[in-house]
């Protein structure tokens, strides 16, 4: 078992499939010479050569549709978009193509490729390069969309994308790029649609994903060390196939639950789960779901407000002080 | 004559003029030596049974037994046919949306295409496509695309997959005037030249997108000269001539397959009827109609066959008779295959299945 980062638990995922199927190549914008803007794909030009290390013009119609084309073919194409925000230039490939050629042509040619980008904010990157848009691709049926949180599970979950015969969008986070986290020597690739209890729990749900499910962990520790609160806490990982069933199954034990997401409140990820433990677990809520979100604005630049904007520990935990007081928990 | 790579004007005009003799009548015989008079009538044949395909469909269409958009191939039959004459059969192919011409010529049955019309289980895509998404694999054809633009991109791919795997297919990737204003167009053409990809891009320039003129829609309305902003070879020639498309299709798929790279070939085409069956076309000027009538493909084919002595009126008459049974049988095919069961509804969404697939009906409830 190594510590590792999240960066180098991608990097040498892509390295050892590229190495294990030949039909996996990797495709995007500066991920050879250049390294990767994130350095994920760092010295991978140089061990497979350019057939399978493929830098693009800055195209991202193009090149996303080509990777489609190329997976019709049998290919595995693994996609690094620079980050999420400019996925929206391939909206249509990716919305319109890669989700509906299974289905539209019935079921006669899989898409098995991997859309590799980094989302979020805390960068202090501005309202264009600061966005939470997964929720635009788990919308669609036909998308895979996966967040993973850790080291392992990132290993975990791209193993599995890659492998998987549909196309997956793979989310990762600017922030979590350098976390660490302990990764065994042989990783099974995890089954895609299956959420993590990452911390058992019995007083309250905490449901988050990706940066927000680390965020939730840690303050389930801290509340637990500080004040006795034991928290049930839920890593989503795959935000389509959403898992419904662990979300119920906790919230039918805890009786209360807040959803942490980096996305804007109105509409997202937060809203479907809150809809689906009303749906699920209605007759064991003894509080309304609260949910931890962006603030509904263009991401702003100046770090204060930057920090206002995002969900933080400390908006958690007073979501979590507020439901707890509301069913009376709080000791 | 074949009118390849006229590089000035639309080739149409000189052959709109040639209908009734001149050109063909001049070097006619010499014209189809060496063409077997077998092939020539195979084109003929090819031609009319997807002209009276269409015409079959629009009464469909009518009839309501198909429903959503159909764009019919009406006017484009030579273009069809000598492009996919071009091909082998492994030879992959992306469309647009208007391709029921290029399924039949590219090998599919023609009652499968029909079924796919009427949203059977037996259609090219299960009856899940309908008009603008047949699909067939060992026929070549990857699919018809309904967004304009969107296939370009996946059939740049396509050929990316099979540069890798060092196979001699070439892609074939079809589209209209109007698409070469997307900008996957231009992203594709740029990404195949500097990868040097096995793929022909065809536009078919039937000088209408919906109702707006090439003229209106493309400030440089010789659309093969865009070809040269991605140093590739471009190329126009006479759609409305089966065999001249057949000569520039060869040449640039054979190129293509020798590793000389990607290629535009701009087809100059008319179209005979509106945009979709249900567009009466009132924007078009009654001269240009006229003008379509006189450029029409098979009309004129058949004068010339006839005038070379590659067949004769009771030859002629046969063949029609044939496609005209052919396209009947289609529609009866059709007709009698079954609907999809309203139970196989969830069988496409995943191609590996999913753990807490949240399939369901929307009265269904989650839990
Ligand atoms: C991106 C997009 N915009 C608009 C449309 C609606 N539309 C369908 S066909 C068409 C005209 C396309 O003309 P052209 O490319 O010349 O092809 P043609 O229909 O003549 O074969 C339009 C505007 C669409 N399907 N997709």
């Amino acid at each position: 078992m190594a510590v590792i980062t999240y960066r180098q638990a991608l990097h040498d995922t892509l390295r050892e499939e590229m190495l294990r199927d030949e039909d996996v190549l990797l495709i995007g914008e500066e991920i050879g010479i250049f390294e990767g803007s994130y350095k994920i794909t760092a010295g991978l030009l140089k061990e497979f050569g350019e057939k399978r290390v493929r830098d693009t013009p800055i195209a991202e119609e193009g090149f996303v549709g080509a990777a489609i084309g190329a997976a019709m073919l049998g290919l595995r194409p693994v996609v690094e978009l620079m980050t999420i925000n400019f996925s929206l230039i391939a909206l249509d490939q990716i919305v319109n193509h890669a989700a509906k050629i299974y289905g539209m042509f019935g079921g006669q040619t899989p898409v098995p490729m991997v859309l590799r980008t980094p989302g979020g904010g805390g960068q202090q990157l501005g309202a264009t390069h600061s966005q939470n848009i997964e929720l635009y691709y788990a919308f669609v049926p036909g998308l895979k969309v996966v967040a993973p949180s850790t080291p392992a599970d990132a290993k975990a979950l791209l193993l599995a994308s890659i492998r998987d015969n549909d196309p997956v969008l793979f989310l990762e986070n600017l922030a979590l790029y350098n976390t660490k986290g302990e990764v065994p020597d042989v990783v099974e690739p995890a089954e895609i649609g299956k959420a993590k209890v990452t911390r058992e729990g019995t007083d309250i749900t905490l449901i988050g994903y990706s940066r927000m499910a680390l965020v939730a962990h840690q303050v389930a520790e801290k509340l637990h060390a500080e004040e006795g609160i034991n928290a049930e806490v839920i890593d989503l990982r795959s935000l389509r196939p959403l898992d419904r069933q662990t979300i119920v199954d906790s919230v039918r034990k805890t009786g209360c639950a807040v959803v942490a997401e980096d996305d804007w409140l109105t509409y997202g990820i937060g809203a479907e789960i809150a809809a689906s433990i009303s749906d699920g677990a209605f007759d064991y809520l003894d509080a309304p779901v609260r949910r931890v979100a962006a603030a509904e604005v263009p991401l702003p630049y100046a770090k204060p407000l930057e920090r206002a904007a995002l969900p933080s520990a400390e908006s958690l935990t007073t979501a979590i002080h507020q439901t707890l007081d509301a069913v009376g928990r709080r000791r | 004559m074949a009118q390849t790579a006229t590089r000035s004007k639309p080739a149409t005009r000189s052959t709109a003029k040639s209908r009734r003799g001149g050109a063909v009548r001049g070097s006619g015989g010499g014209r189809f030596t060496g063409e077997s008079p077998e092939l020539l009538q195979d084109y003929f044949h090819e031609m009319t049974l997807i002209r009276r395909f269409e015409e079959r469909a629009a009464q469909g269409y009518t009839q309501a037994k198909i429903g959503g958009y159909c764009h019919l191939n009406l006017g484009e039959e030579a273009t069809v046919v000598g492009l996919m004459r071009a091909l082998r059969k492994t030879d992959l192919l992306y469309t647009n949306y208007r391709e029921h011409g290029y399924a039949i010529a590219k090998g599919i049955e023609p009652g499968r295409v029909m079924a796919e019309l009427y949203g059977r289980t037996t259609g090219t895509s299960k009856g899940w496509g309908g008009s603008m998404h047949m699909f067939d694999v060992e026929a070549g054809l990857l699919g018809g695309y309904g967004i304009v633009g969107g296939q370009i991109p996946l059939a740049t791919g396509a050929a990316l997959a099979i540069d890798y795997r060092g196979g001699d297919q070439v892609v074939m990737c079809q589209m209209g005037d109007g698409t070469t204003n997307i900008g996957a167009f231009h992203e594709s053409l740029n990404i195949a030249a500097l990868w040097n990809l096995p793929v022909v891009y065809v536009v078919i320039n039937n000088q209408l997108g919906m109702g707006t003129t090439v003229e209106k829609s493309s400030a440089e309305p010789e659309l093969f000269k865009r070809a040269s902003a991605y140093k590739m070879h471009g190329e126009r020639v006479d759609g409305n001539d089966v065999l001249a498309v057949r000569e520039a299709a060869t040449r640039l798929v054979e190129q293509a397959r020798n590793g000389g790279g990607p290629a535009l070939l701009e087809c100059v085409s008319e179209r005979l009827k509106g945009h979709s069956v249900v567009d009466p076309a009132k924007y078009r000027s009654e001269e240009s109609v006229e003008k379509a009538k006189e450029a029409d493909p098979i009309a004129n084919f058949r004068a010339q066959l006839i005038e070379a002595g590659v067949m004769d009126e009771d030859v002629a008459v046969e063949i029609e008779r044939k496609a005209q049974a052919d396209a009947d049988a289609a529609v009866a095919f059709a007709d009698e295959s079954p609907h999809p069961d309203p139970s196989t509804l969830f069988d496409y969404t995943y191609a590996t299945p999913v753990a807490n697939d949240s399939r369901r009906l929307p009265a269904d409830p989650v839990f």
